[in-house]
C-alpha cells in the first residue's frame, strides 16, 4: 500500500514531476533566449513564478461558473500527472502498464485541452471565449497526426503498450530508423498541444490578450502553468519512448539519465522551433494539419504496415 | 454566424497608446470597424501658443517620441521661412544626417514590432538588438537617445568633428549587412511571408482616395515622397531612390521599409562625403515678423506637416500640427475590411502608428444654431460628475473621503 503511494507523490509522481517540468521549462526558456541573443531567466525562475502566482490573490468572475472554472487547473493537472504514470522511464516496465496504454496516455494528453476549452468557456469572457474556441479548432487539426503518429511505430511492434513496445524496439533498434517521419509529425503535433509558436493561436497576446486565461489569476493560473510545463514533459517523454526507444535494458541508473538526454533533446527541438517561427493564423494552421502532417502520418502508417510484411 | 463586437482597445497588448477600436466580428472575420480616436490628448498646440518660439522647438520635438527630430525641423523651417532665415548648408547637412539615422531607428524600431505583433519574438529581438546600434550613435551624436535636441531656429546647436563623421561610415557597414540579413528573412521565411502576404490590402485607388502617406501609401505604388518632390534640408544634393512596392498588403509595407533602410545607409554616406565646412546656425530674432508658412517634411511614418502662424511677438499666434498617422489612420478600416480578427494586430501596426502624436481636439462650430459655450473649469468638473452620475457612476462618497484626507 506504501509503495503506490510513494510513486504518486514523490517518484516518479508529483513532486519529481514538478521539479522536472520547471526544470525542463528553465531549459526551454534559457535556450530560447540564448537563440535570440537574450540572457534569459535564472535557474529559479519557473518556481519563482508558481510561488508568485501561488500567492496571489485568485479572482473569480461574478459572470463565471465557479466550480468549474476552479476545478479545470485541477482536472488538466491530475490528467497529465496520471499520463505520465504510463510512460516507461528507466526500465521498459512503467508504474502502470496493461495492453493499451498507448492510447490510454494519448487520450489522457488530450484532458488537459479539453479543460483549457472548458476553462475558457466558463469564465465567459468575450476574449476568453475565443480562445476557448481557437483551443477547440486546434484540437482537431492536431490530434489526429499525433494519434497516427504514435500509433505506427505499435502497428510494427504489435502491441499497444507502452511498455512492450519499448522491449520489442530494445530487440530490433535498426526498426526505429523507418519511425522518422512519425517522429518529425509527432513533433510538430505536440508543438500545436502544448499551444507554443506556432501554433499559440488559443493565446495569442497580440490578438485575444491571454486568450484562455485572460480571466486567471493567482493559485488557478499558477496551477495551469504548472499543468502546462509538465504537459510539455510528458509529452517530450511519450515522444522520447516511441521514437526513441534506446537504453532501457542499461539498468534503472544508466536508463534514467539516457531518458533525462532524450527529454532534453526533445525540448531542445521545440524551442527551436518555435524560435525559427512566426504565429500561424487558424486556418492557416488547421490547412497546415490536415494537407501536411495528417497525410505524412498515414504514410508512416502505410510505411509501418509494409515493413510489417517484410519482417 | 452570431455576430460578436470584440474591443480592441483602449487597453490592450496589441496597442502600445490607448486607443479604441470595436470590431464586430462574424467568427474570425471582420465585418465593421468602429474606430475612436482622442484618448491621448495632450493639448500640445495651446501649449506652442503659450511659449516663445525657441521654447517651442523643444515642446514639439515632445509630439512623438520616435519622429522627435522631424517635428522640430518641421516646425523650425515653418519659423525660418516667416522670418526670412537662410540656414548654413553645413547645418542643412546635419539635420539631414539626423533625420536620416532617425529614420533608420524608427524602421528597425517598426520591423520588430511587427515581428512580435506576428508572434515572431525572435525577429523582435534581433532588430531591436541592432537598433541600439544607431541609437549609441544618435547618443554619441546628440547626447540624448531620442529627443537629440539638435535643432534651433536658424540652425542646429552641435557641430560635429571629421572623425565623428568618418565613425559613421564603420557604423553604416555594419547595419547593412544586419539589414541584408533582414529583407533576406523577410523575402524567405515562410511562416512571416504567410501571415504578411494578403493581409491589410489597401488599393492603390483606395490609398490616393484615403490620401495614406509615407511607406503605407508608396506600399500601394503611390509614388510620393517629400524628400524628392519638395526637398528640404540638403536631400535636393543628394540622390536616392523613393522605394514604391505594388503587392498592397503589410508584406509590402514591410519591403518598402526595409529597402528605405539601404537607401538612408546611401543618403547618410554621401552625407559624410559632401558635408561642407562653415557655421553651423545663423542668428534668429527673439520676436518673429507676422506671416505664416506651411512646412513639410517626409517623417519615417510618412508626411508630417506644420503651419505656423506668426503675429510679430516672440510667441507664435497658432501652431497645428498634421502627425502622418492621421492621414495613415482613414485607410485602416479599410485595410481591416473581410480580414481576419488575427490580422488586427499586425494591420493596424503596419502603418506604424503613434496616437499620441495624433490626437487633437476640434471645436465644431454649429451652424444649426444650438449656441455653443465654453465651460469654465468649475463648470466642466461638475458636468463631467453630472454625466457620469447618469451611467450610474457616484463619485461623491470617494470625493468625501477625500477631503476628510486632505484635512488631517
Amino acid at each position: 500500500m506504501a509503495w503506490p503511494l510513494f510513486w504518486i507523490t514523490v517518484f516518479p509522481g508529483f513532486l519529481f514531476l514538478c521539479l522536472f517540468a520547471w526544470a525542463m521549462e528553465y531549459v526551454d526558456r534559457k535556450l530560447y533566449a540564448k537563440l535570440q541573443n537574450r540572457i534569459g531567466p535564472p535557474w529559479f525562475q519557473p518556481f519563482a513564478d508558481f510561488v508568485k502566482l501561488v500567492s496571489k490573490e485568485e479572482i473569480i468572475p461574478t459572470e463565471a461558473n465557479s466550480l468549474m472554472f476552479k476545478l479545470m487547473p485541477v482536472l488538466a493537472l491530475t490528467a497529465v500527472l496520471t499520463a505520465f504514470m504510463h510512460i516507461p522511464l528507466w526500465s521498459s516496465k512503467p508504474i502502470i502498464s496493461f495492453e493499451g496504454s498507448v492510447i490510454v496516455v494519448v487520450y489522457l494528453l488530450t484532458l488537459p485541452t479539453l479543460a483549457f476549452f472548458l476553462a475558457g468557456w466558463s469564465s465567459s469572457s468575450l476574449y476568453s471565449t475565443i480562445g476557448a474556441v481557437r483551443t477547440l479548432t486546434q484540437l482537431f487539426a492536431y490530434e489526429v497526426p499525433l494519434l497516427l503518429a504514435v500509433l505506427a511505430p505499435a502497428l510494427v511492434a504489435h502491441t499497444w503498450s507502452l511498455g512492450k513496445m519499448v522491449e520489442f524496439y530494445g530487440a530490433h533498434p535498426l526498426l526505429t530508423l523507418p519511425n522518422l517521419i512519425g517522429f518529425i509529425v509527432a513533433l510538430v503535433a505536440l508543438q500545436g498541444k502544448l499551444e507554443r509558436v506556432p501554433f499559440d493561436i488559443p493565446e495569442a497576446e497580440t490578438e485575444i490578450v491571454g486568450g484562455t486565461f485572460t480571466e486567471y489569476s493567482g493559485r488557478l493560473l499558477g496551477l495551469f502553468r504548472l499543468a502546462i510545463d509538465m504537459e510539455m514533459v510528458v509529452g517530450a517523454s511519450l515522444v522520447a519512448a516511441v521514437f526513441l526507444p534506446f537504453g532501457f535494458s542499461l539498468g534503472p541508473v544508466a536508463g534514467f539519465v539516457l531518458y533525462l538526454v532524450k527529454v532534453l533533446f526533445v525540448v531542445f527541438l521545440l524551442a527551436l522551433l518555435r524560435t525559427v517561427t512566426a504565429r500561424l493564423r487558424i486556418e492557416q494552421m488547421v490547412e497546415f494539419c490536415w494537407k501536411f502532417l495528417a497525410p505524412a502520418a498515414l504514410f508512416q502508417i502505410l510505411l509501418s504496415l509494409v515493413i510489417n510484411r517484410i519482417v | 454566424m452570431a455576430r460578436v463586437k470584440i474591443p480592441i482597445g483602449p487597453q490592450h497588448p496589441a496597442l502600445k497608446e490607448p486607443e479604441s477600436f470595436r470590431i464586430t466580428l462574424s467568427g474570425e472575420r471582420i465585418v465593421e470597424t468602429d474606430m475612436r480616436l482622442g484618448y491621448n490628448h495632450r493639448g500640445v498646440e495651446k501649449a506652442a501658443e503659450e511659449r516663445t518660439y525657441v521654447q517651442d522647438v523643444y515642446l514639439l520635438e515632445r509630439v512623438c517620441g520616435i519622429c522627435s527630430h522631424s517635428h522640430s525641423t518641421c516646425f523650425a523651417q515653418a519659423v525660418e521661412e516667416i522670418a526670412g532665415l537662410v540656414v548654413p548648408p553645413r547645418a542643412q547637412y546635419i539635420r539631414t544626417l539626423i533625420a536620416e539615422l532617425e529614420r533608420i531607428h524608427s524602421h528597425l524600431l517598426w520591423l520588430g514590432v511587427a515581428g512580435h505583433e506576428v508572434g515572431f519574438d525572435t525577429l523582435l529581438m534581433y532588430s531591436w538588438r541592432d537598433r541600439e546600434v544607431v541609437m549609441d550613435t544618435l547618443a554619441s551624436l546628440s547626447g540624448n537617445r531620442v529627443n537629440y535636441g539638435m535643432n534651433t531656429i536658424g540652425g542646429v546647436r552641435r557641430d560635429f568633428t571629421r572623425e565623428q563623421l568618418d565613425g559613421l561610415l564603420k557604423v553604416m557597414d555594419v547595419l547593412e549587412e544586419r539589414t541584408k540579413y533582414y529583407i533576406e528573412v523577410a523575402t524567405q521565411e515562410t511562416t512571416l511571408i504567410n501571415r504578411l502576404s494578403g493581409v491589410g490590402s489597401l488599393s492603390h485607388e483606395d490609398a490616393v482616395s484615403l490620401g495614406a502617406v509615407g511607406p503605407t501609401g508608396r506600399a500601394s505604388s503611390v509614388d510620393r515622397d517629400v524628400r524628392r518632390d519638395d526637398p528640404y534640408a540638403a536631400y535636393k544634393d543628394l540622390s536616392f531612390k523613393v522605394i514604391t512596392d505594388t503587392h498592397n498588403d503589410v508584406y509590402g509595407r514591410t519591403l518598402v521599409r526595409v529597402l528605405e533602410l539601404m537607401e538612408s545607409y546611401k543618403i547618410i554616406r554621401q552625407i559624410v562625403a559632401q558635408i561642407p565646412d562653415g557655421p553651423v546656425t545663423v542668428k534668429a530674432p527673439r520676436k518673429i515678423p507676422a506671416g505664416e508658412a506651411v512646412s513639410r517634411y517626409e517623417a519615417p511614418r510618412g508626411e508630417d506637416v506644420h503651419f505656423v502662424k506668426a503675429n510679430g511677438t516672440d510667441k507664435p499666434e497658432r501652431v497645428k500640427v498634421r502627425a502622418p498617422t492621421l492621414a495613415n489612420l482613414h485607410s485602416v478600416s479599410k485595410m481591416l475590411e473581410n480580414n481576419n480578427l488575427a490580422d488586427v494586430p499586425i494591420t493596424l501596426a503596419a502603418i506604424d502608428p503613434c496616437f499620441s502624436c495624433t490626437d487633437r481636439m476640434i471645436r465644431v462650430r454649429e451652424v444649426s444654431g444650438t449656441k455653443s459655450e465654453i465651460l469654465s473649469w468649475e463648470s466642466l468638473r461638475l458636468f463631467g460628475i453630472g454625466w457620469y452620475l447618469e451611467r450610474g457612476v457616484d463619485f461623491s462618497a470617494l470625493n468625501a473621503r477625500l477631503t476628510r484626507l486632505e484635512k488631517k
